[in-house]
């Protein structure tokens, strides 16, 4: 089976600017562009959040699609399950607005639809090849891989660190 | 070499595609492929919701409602800070008009004072009228008095604490009267400017209706102040545009000359260049190092204000600079200000091309810095083609490739040739404008912007326009645009519809009427005030309109904002940073109309954008009553 990719996060290059909100919710928008967007009612919704790890991080934060989603296993509607494609969605019909899923989420990035009384979350954009907050972002501080790609570099790094300053 | 269709998706003009597609042969990077790497452009920048005003922040609005702050943090909303950026925007761009004019009346007080190395004061029957203007007396005086006089009067405009700009007046009376009853009748160039960083430090003014009528006010002293300065005085110093053919586009660089090309704005420096290009000694030179001769070309406006004076050939607008360059053809690139693109340096490298800055003002990484002052004009300029002329030899004949292609064009047409050209009054003009033939006007300005595809809003726009009998008349990159494109040419009439054909047939000048430089657009100004006399209206009841299909600068915020307040529709090419803010999208769509008989369209669509103006031009001719 195929590994499914993740939006991994390098925290390090993160500047906080927040280009990923706007191009979050411009991909949600029904018109899909910034100027459309910004004219429509409800405003389109942004699903990933920038926060300030003080004193020196900024850190986008998005749905992590758990494996073992604790907001799947607590919704009392079932309204949250996996897609074949791994990714965890919210049936909006099926969602009763009781937020028990923000309750157990460990990363607080459930948002509360006010106008469809609705929980909402990174969809990570069924339609697009990359999602639109990976391409958005300017500094390639959201990383679009599989598990094991995302491990392979982060191995690499790690391993051109051990080495450093032993000669070869 | 192979042009790709994401070549051609770049431009409509021919010698851009070849070049394009040489340019990535050579592995060599240009505006284009930076602006690809700089998508998506930042949201908030786009909306123009954020501000860096103070190092409170920097802060940003959040377009979307629940999400993000919604204030800054010194409380300011998104409209406050899209009118405090919008107007610090327009203070960028009439500040850069205003200093060029400044340049000029600088140039004719040390002419008027002998201290000016080589210039004189061409045109005495403009240096009359202005000082007539000015109520400086002219009867048995020596032109270089009644020069010192007219420099120090309008050197003043620039400082002028109370009062009024004198060419504002120009404007017809209703339209000064309502400046005043509005508070928007500039009382000096520099101070309206002053006020608008003033009012956008933190905490100063914070009402968005109040900060755009500032803006407004410091637009109108650049339109009917600085820029007409600029034009006026270049106009005494260096001759009044007539109508004279050359030709458009890279083409125009030579094989075998010494190519130098003149880029940037101010004719200051170019003029020079162009009679050191004439010195018999450096022609001698250049013969003696193996090229046939010098040929001085121009560039943007530079190339605008040499091109109507004396028929130097254009290579071509803002997006070609590199370009030209990229021929490998090129000896000189000698620039002085306004929208010289700092890769020029890192690409000249490239190539044996000098990349010569010439004003104190105006520096770049990896360019040859020769100071030019105005009291050695001409020494210095020889000094800029001698350093072109010994460059010659240094040409790698492999690298050069230079597009065949250019263009004839007609251009030069100052408001004085205009009258001229109708017969010395504007009376065929009002009864072609009166019987329909020329259903109207239209000033098409501006620049060029990778966000539309080169010279294509442009063009597309102007054609739609001619088409249907609008009679239109362009500066800047549109006009270099139409220059290329064959518009600018008595038998581009066949291009008209039968009214503006048969008028243009009639007079001999092409549909589309080049009035020179971006600070020229205080030409079409001062047309429509002459016109809008004569008829005894106002200017926003004439069948005009303004367009800007690819603008890109502060210079054209502050034209967009100066040709509104002066009552005349426009429709943009390309977003401005404004949609963030609703009032102030409302403000500049809709409520100015109370304020200054004029509001903006936006409209990406070329086409649209022409029926757009088409539909205002006729909303006011039912208005007039024709």
């Amino acid at each position: 089976m195929t590994q499914p990719k993740e939006i991994f996060v390098i925290t390090d290059r993160c500047v906080g600017c927040r280009t990923c909100t706007i191009a979050c919710a411009v991909a949600h928008s029904a018109s899909r562009t910034l100027f459309g967007a910004v004219a429509e009612t409800p405003r389109p919704k942004s699903r990933i959040y920038v926060e300030w790890a003080a004193p020196a991080h900024k850190v986008p934060l998005v749905c992590r699609h758990c494996e073992d989603a604790p907001c799947m296993h607590a919704c009392i509607s079932g309204a949250i399950r996996r897609t074949d494609d791994g990714v965890v969605i919210t049936d909006t019909d099926k969602c009763i607005g009781c937020w028990t899923c923000v309750m157990v989420c460990p990363y607080g990035v459930i948002g509360r639809d006010l106008e469809r009384h609705k929980a909402y979350r990174c969809d990570r954009c069924q339609d697009r090849d990359i999602p639109a907050c990976v391409a958005a972002c300017p500094t390639g501080a959201l990383v679009y891989q599989t598990v094991p790609a995302y491990a392979a570099d982060v191995r690499r790094h790690a391993s051109g660190e051990m080495v450093k300053g032993k000669g070869s | 070499m192979a042009v790709t269709d994401d070549i051609l998706e770049k431009s409509i003009d021919p010698t851009v595609h070849q070049m394009l597609a040489r340019a990535r042969d050579l592995g060599l990077e240009t505006v284009w492929d930076r602006y690809e790497k700089m998508l998506p452009e930042c949201g908030f920048g786009e909306l123009g919701v954020c501000c860096r005003n103070c190092n409170m922040g920097p802060c940003r609005i959040s377009p979307f409602e629940d999400q993000g702050p919604q204030r800054g943090i010194c409380g300011a909303t998104a409209d406050i800070i899209v009118a405090r950026n919008l107007i610090r925007m327009i203070a960028g761009g009439a500040a850069a008009h205003s200093d060029h004019g400044r340049d000029l009346a600088h140039t004719l007080l040390l002419t008027a004072e002998g201290k000016g190395g080589g210039y004189e004061i061409k045109d005495e029957v403009k240096l009359a009228a202005l000082a007539k203007e000015y109520g400086i007396a002219t009867e048995n005086r020596a032109k270089e008095d009644i020069a010192l006089d007219l420099a120090k009067a309008v050197y003043a405009e620039f400082g002028r604490q109370e009062g009024f700009v004198r060419f504002t007046r120009r404007a017809p009376a209703k339209r000064v009267a309502q400046w005043q009853k509005m508070g928007i009748d500039p009382r000096g160039i520099d101070r309206e400017i002053v006020e608008i960083m003033h009012r956008t430090h933190i905490g100063v003014d914070n009402d968005p209706v109040n900060l755009i009528l500032q803006g407004l006010k410091a637009s109108i002293a650049d339109g009917w102040g600085g820029s007409m300065i600029a034009t006026e005085i270049s106009d005494v110093l260096f001759g009044t545009p007539t109508p004279v053919r050359s030709t458009a586009n890279l083409g125009v660089l030579k094989e075998d000359e010494v190519n130098i090309v003149a880029h940037g704005h101010e004719p200051v420096l170019s003029e020079m260049i162009l009679a050191a290009a004439a010195d018999p000694d450096l022609v001698a030179r250049a013969k003696a190092l193996g090229a046939k001769g010098i040929n001085v070309v121009g560039m943007c406006c530079t190339g605008n204000e040499i091109i109507m004076r004396h028929g130097i050939p254009l290579a071509g607008n803002f997006m070609q600079q590199e370009l030209a360059v990229i021929t490998g053809a090129v000896e000189a690139m000698i620039v002085d200000v306004q929208c010289i693109m700092p890769a020029l340096g890192s690409l000249c490298e490239c190539f044996h091309t000098r990349f010569i800055s010439t004003s104190y003002k105006a520096k770049f990484p990896g360019a040859v810095h020769i100071q030019f002052s105005e009291e050695k004009a001409l020494d210095i300029a020889k000094q800029i083609v001698k350093v072109a002329v010994e460059n010659y030899p240094r040409r790698v004949q492999d690298k050069v490739f230079i597009p065949d292609e250019k263009t004839e064009c007609m251009v030069g047409f100052s408001t004085e040739a205009v009258v001229k050209a109708l017969g010395g009054t504007l009376d065929p003009l009002l009864d072609a404008i009166k019987s329909g033939a020329v259903r109207g006007i239209a000033g098409v300005v501006g620049c060029n912007n990778p966000k539309i595809k080169h010279d294509h809003g442009h063009v597309a726009l102007v054609r739609e326009l001619i088409k249907n009998n609008v009679l239109v008349v362009t500066t800047g990159c549109n006009a270099i645009a139409c220059a290329k494109a064959g518009l600018m040419l008595p038998e581009a009439a066949a291009d008209a519809g039968e009214g503006l054909s048969g008028v243009c047939q009639a007079l001999g000048v092409p549909p589309v009427l080049h009035m020179g430089s971006c600070v020229d657009i205080s030409r079409i100004l001062a047309t429509c005030a002459a016109v809008a006399n004569a008829l005894g209206v106002d200017i926003s009841d004439l069948p005009v309109a303004g367009a800007a299909p690819e603008w890109m600068s502060e210079k054209a915020v502050s034209i967009g904002a100066y040709v509104v307040s002066s009552g005349i529709f426009t429709v943009l090419g390309t977003v401005p940073p404004v949609l963030g803010g609703p009032l102030v999208t409302d403000i500049l769509t809709r409520g100015a109309e109370d304020v200054v008989g004029a509001v903006f369209a936006v409209e990406t669509d070329p086409v649209k954008g022409a029926g757009l103006m088409i539909a205002h031009i006729d909303r006011k001719r039912a208005g007039l009553g024709i």
